[in-house]
């Protein structure tokens, strides 16, 4: 990893607990009056003269090679500066990377792959100069179907984040063999894309030679990770990573798919370098999101559980298929929960890809969790309806004392107790037999279902600290705020960290002139780059003293945890939903949801609020709405925009409520927190879809749950 | 082609030429540099563009800025005063967490205010009960939660604050 300066040391002592006096109240957001204006800059919105517009030409076929691109109409037509092809556009310094190695070769990977570039003086002159581009190819057999018995699929080495593809304990053959109830189902989820409101847009500006006669880089972008985009390009162009500057302080959403730099990245600083000086600027439109952003992979799931006569586990297998791509792996955790989640003595988990001509799939929203608890969770049920015991007790009784992966001890594990209070809150006990529940034309039913994520965050965020001349201090740190609230609850930590009030406190974000930063994932952010504020603000005032000179001045990096290797630390919740099912039309309404969470100290119950419920709407939107339908005959995503790739619309939004057990988890460092952003679309599909069973009968098993698959024919 | 046209935009008369298949937001966010108007799919699906035109709401991605040569043009930006003051959507909208990432406020806010004119002048909706005003419809229409949800179904929030904005949008309709 590379810094503008070297790293500071990290604290080596576990930090005391930060004294909360902020943290813990619901400040509105600092960023609202901008964004409630429209005045907060993304990434398209910097008052930048004289730029060139980029239109992307995509492949139109899956598989195989551009033979010839007849750009002479294109470049003559009004407005336009160049057309990029693969075989004029600039050479990288390195092009190991394949998603990345835009316009280096002829050859064609998946389809809408980009093979070209419009740059043009308006948007409207580069779109329609790129229309008149004619391509001819090589047409080479394509290969988008995933099966669970394609005779190809292969192990990966290892799962995201970086964890063992497969684990085997005991002997789970035996034990379903023995067992008093056995579930053995398969279980599949759909290809699904992230689709934030704002579309990926990156604005390079190349500076051909800068004050020192060096070349230098600025991109405007929109980026859960500045840094991560700084390191991904600057040995692409061959520029020392001090040389290229990302500043990304409003993201309009991500969920994933801006954690990591895509090819439209490297396709936008092409164009830059083409016309140095003048900014490139290049939005993906909503279509082209759906093949070079990322997307969820497909998964088939076959769960495998055995039970006792009592209602516990004896046997717990859960064997994923997905998808990667042939010019990059991309391998989906999807069974890794079941590694953890409930005891049983044998267990299996395993994960197998079939490598197709299909885009690079990536991070989406609980990448691995919210496909695997869609799975394991219906299972859950099924058991419970398999052993005559109710879901929320049998979920109880499958409680582990430890961690099953290693024996650890859990940092603060209340699954039962957020299990308990949402049956009480959320009124269990009226629940009825499967199918006994109608309202006029109207099936009614609850279901429940568990959630758990891990607690990630790792060391490499450094915070910089200094007093201001308005008496106040100025926070500086490189993270993200897409919508996650970061601006507000980093302003909140650092206020108690060092002990001002919160408006002497002033952040600044989203930009590597600022210290580094980790990404904006993993549920991470803020406990990571919170905690590297509470080390630095404490060196503060251990150099400095209450009230230093003006430009006093404090780095540190992110405070070791040894707690985090004593202890397993992760986030846990309960889902419970009711669903009404239309009994002619198979329409499903979902009238209420509640989530139940225990993720340590909650930093600022208002954002927080919002971001468990939006996770949960995520989920019943995963439930009941999302698809990406690959065509087989072209490799195309056809639903590739909202008026038929569909999500929720506020009609579909009812009585969503969310509510956590609060309290700091007394392992997860200074600050006690753990992340929020991704639990609540972990579990909240199976819930929906548990209640879906409850109010109908019919168990369904592929999301997502459209009417036709409700509707006795 | 091109042509020339004057847009009030957010009570400031703007002239600019325009090639004339530029969009009402294209010209707005590329030649004018007001960017209070999203872009989030440009054909209409998502809302992030609405702004309103002579009072009535409308997705700036689907019109084009040729067509509306001397009109009044409001954005979110126009609807806080000059000196700073939010507009009491905007403020409840604050109140009530209505957004997260904030890319689709703008249009949120626009459609709502637009909106509330709408059931003040007894357009109905498909969720309005009949009444005794023109045509059967109650004048102004009441807004219930129901009302609101289905009225503001044109506007996507992929973070899902419509709770919060269903609620602060209540909130200003009450007053």
């Amino acid at each position: 990893m590379t810094r503008t300066e070297e790293e500071p040391a990290r604290p080596t002592e576990p930090l005391e607990p930060l004294n909360p006096r902020a943290v813990g109240t619901s400040p509105v957001r600092l960023d609202g009056p901008a964004k409630v204006t429209g005045t907060a800059p993304y990434a398209w919105e910097h008052a930048l003269r004289d730029p060139v517009y980029v239109h992307p030409l995509q492949s139109a076929i899956a598989r195989g090679r551009v033979l010839r691109m007849e750009t002479g109409r294109a470049e003559a037509a009004e407005g336009v500066a160049a057309v990029l092809t693969p075989r004029n556009a600039p050479r990288l310094a390195d092009s190991s990377d394949r998603a990345l190695a835009v316009l280096q070769s002829d050859d064609v990977a998946f389809r809408g792959q980009f093979i070209g570039a419009v740059l043009a003086a308006s948007p409207e002159a580069a779109r329609h100069a790129a229309s008149l581009v004619d391509v001819e190819y090589e047409v080479e057999p394509h290969d988008t179907r995933l099966s669970s018995d394609r005779p190809d699929l292969y192990r990966p080495e290892a799962i995201n984040p970086a964890d063992e593809a497969d684990t085997e304990e005991g002997d789970v053959e035996a034990a379903l063999a023995a067992a008093h109830a056995v579930v053995d189902e398969t279980y599949s989820t759909p290809m699904e894309h992230n689709n934030p409101m704002e579309p990926h847009t990156c604005v390079a500006v190349w500076h051909g030679a800068s004050d020192d006669g060096e070349p230098a880089l600025t991109v405007y972008d929109s980026t859960q990770w500045p840094y991560g985009v700084r390191m991904t390009l600057a040995p692409l162009f061959a520029l020392a990573p001090e040389r290229v500057r990302v500043i990304s302080p409003h993201v309009g959403g991500g969920f994933g798919s801006k954690g990591l730099p895509h090819a439209h990245h490297v396709l936008a600083v092409l164009a830059a370098r083409t016309v140095p000086g003048r900014p490139a600027k290049l939005a993906l439109t909503r279509q082209q999101m759906f093949c070079l952003t990322g997307h969820r992979t497909p998964t088939i799931q076959r769960v495998r559980l055995g039970a006792d006569s009592g209602g516990r586990l004896t046997a717990l297998s859960h064997e994923a298929v997905e998808q990667t791509a042939t010019i990059k792996e991309f391998a989906e955790q999807t069974a890794a929960q079941s590694r953890m989640m409930y005891a049983s003595p044998n267990r299996r988990t395993s994960h197998r890809l079939a490598a197709l001509d299909v885009p690079v799939p990536s991070w989406m929203r609980a990448p691995g969790e919210a496909p695997g608890a869609f799975a394991a969770e219906v299972a859950m049920d099924e058991l419970a309806h398999a052993l005559g015991l109710d879901p929320v007790e049998l979920r109880v009784r499958n409680d582990p004392e430890t961690d099953p992966r290693d024996g650890r001890p859990w940092s603060d594990r209340r699954l039962v107790e957020c299990l308990r209070t949402g049956a009480r809150r959320f009124g269990w006990d009226a629940r009825t037999e499967a199918g006994a529940r109608r309202e006029g034309d109207w099936l009614v039913g609850l279901g429940v279902a568990a959630s758990t994520y891990p607690g990630f965050g790792g060391p490499g965020s450094v915070a910089e600290i200094e007093r201001t001349s308005d008496g106040g201090h100025a926070v500086r740190i490189a993270a993200a705020d897409l919508g996650t609230g970061t601006w507000t609850v980093l302003t909140q930590i650092a206020a108690d960290a060092l002990e001002c009030p919160f408006d002497a406190v002033h952040l600044e974000i989203g930009d590597t002139a600022l210290p580094t930063a980790t990404v904006a994932g993993g549920s991470a952010g803020v406990t990571a780059w919170g905690s590297t504020i509470v080390a630095a603000a404490r060196e503060f005032r251990a150099q400095h003293g209450e009230d230093p000179a003006p430009g006093a001045r404090t780095r540190s990096g992110m405070p070791e945890n040894p707690d985090l290797r004593r202890y397993s630390v992760a986030s846990f919740g309960a889902q419970f939903a009711e669903a009404r099912v239309h009994a002619d039309t198979g329409e499903v309404r979902v009238p209420r949801m509640l989530g139940v969470f225990s993720a340590g100290r909650i930093i600022n119950p208002r954002t927080a609020r919002s971001q468990f419920i939006g996770g949960m709407i995520m989920g019943m939107s995963m439930a009941l709405f999302e698809e990406s339908v690959l065509d087989h005959g072209t490799g195309h995503v056809v639903n590739h925009d909202f008026a038929q790739y569909h999500i929720p619309t506020s009609a579909d939004v009812l009585d969503i409520e969310a509510t956590w057990l609060d309290g700091p988890d007394p392992h997860a460092g200074p600050l006690g927190s753990k992340g929020i952003g991704e639990i609540g679309i972990v579990g909240s599909p199976a819930a929906v879809v548990n209640a879906v069973y409850n109010a109908t009968g019919i168990r369904v098993r592929d999301l997502p749950v459209t009417p036709d698959k409700l509707l006795r024919y | 082609m091109d042509s020339q046209l004057t847009l009030h935009v957010d009570g400031e008369p703007r002239s600019l030429t325009v090639d004339n298949r530029t969009t009402l937001l294209d010209a707005l966010r590329d030649r004018l540099g007001v960017t209070s108007p999203k872009k989030g799919c440009d054909h209409g699906q998502c809302g992030s563009c609405t702004v309103l035109l002579g009072g009535r709401r409308v997705v700036s991605c689907l019109t084009f800025a040729v067509a509306h040569d001397g009109a009044e043009v409001t954005t979110a930006e126009g609807l806080a005063e000059a000196d700073g003051r939010l507009h009491p959507l905007q403020q409840a909208f604050l109140d009530h967490d209505g957004f997260q990432c904030g890319y689709c406020t703008p249009g949120q806010i626009c459609s709502a205010a637009g909106m509330l004119a709408e059931a003040e002048a007894g357009h109905p909706s498909s969720a309005t009960a009949d009444g005794d005003g023109p045509g059967g419809v109650p004048r102004p229409v009441p807004l219930d939660e129901e009302e609101i949800r289905e009225r503001m179904s044109g506007n996507l929030c992929r973070c899902g604050a419509y709770g919060n904005i269903v609620d602060a949008i209540r909130a200003v309709a009450g007053r």
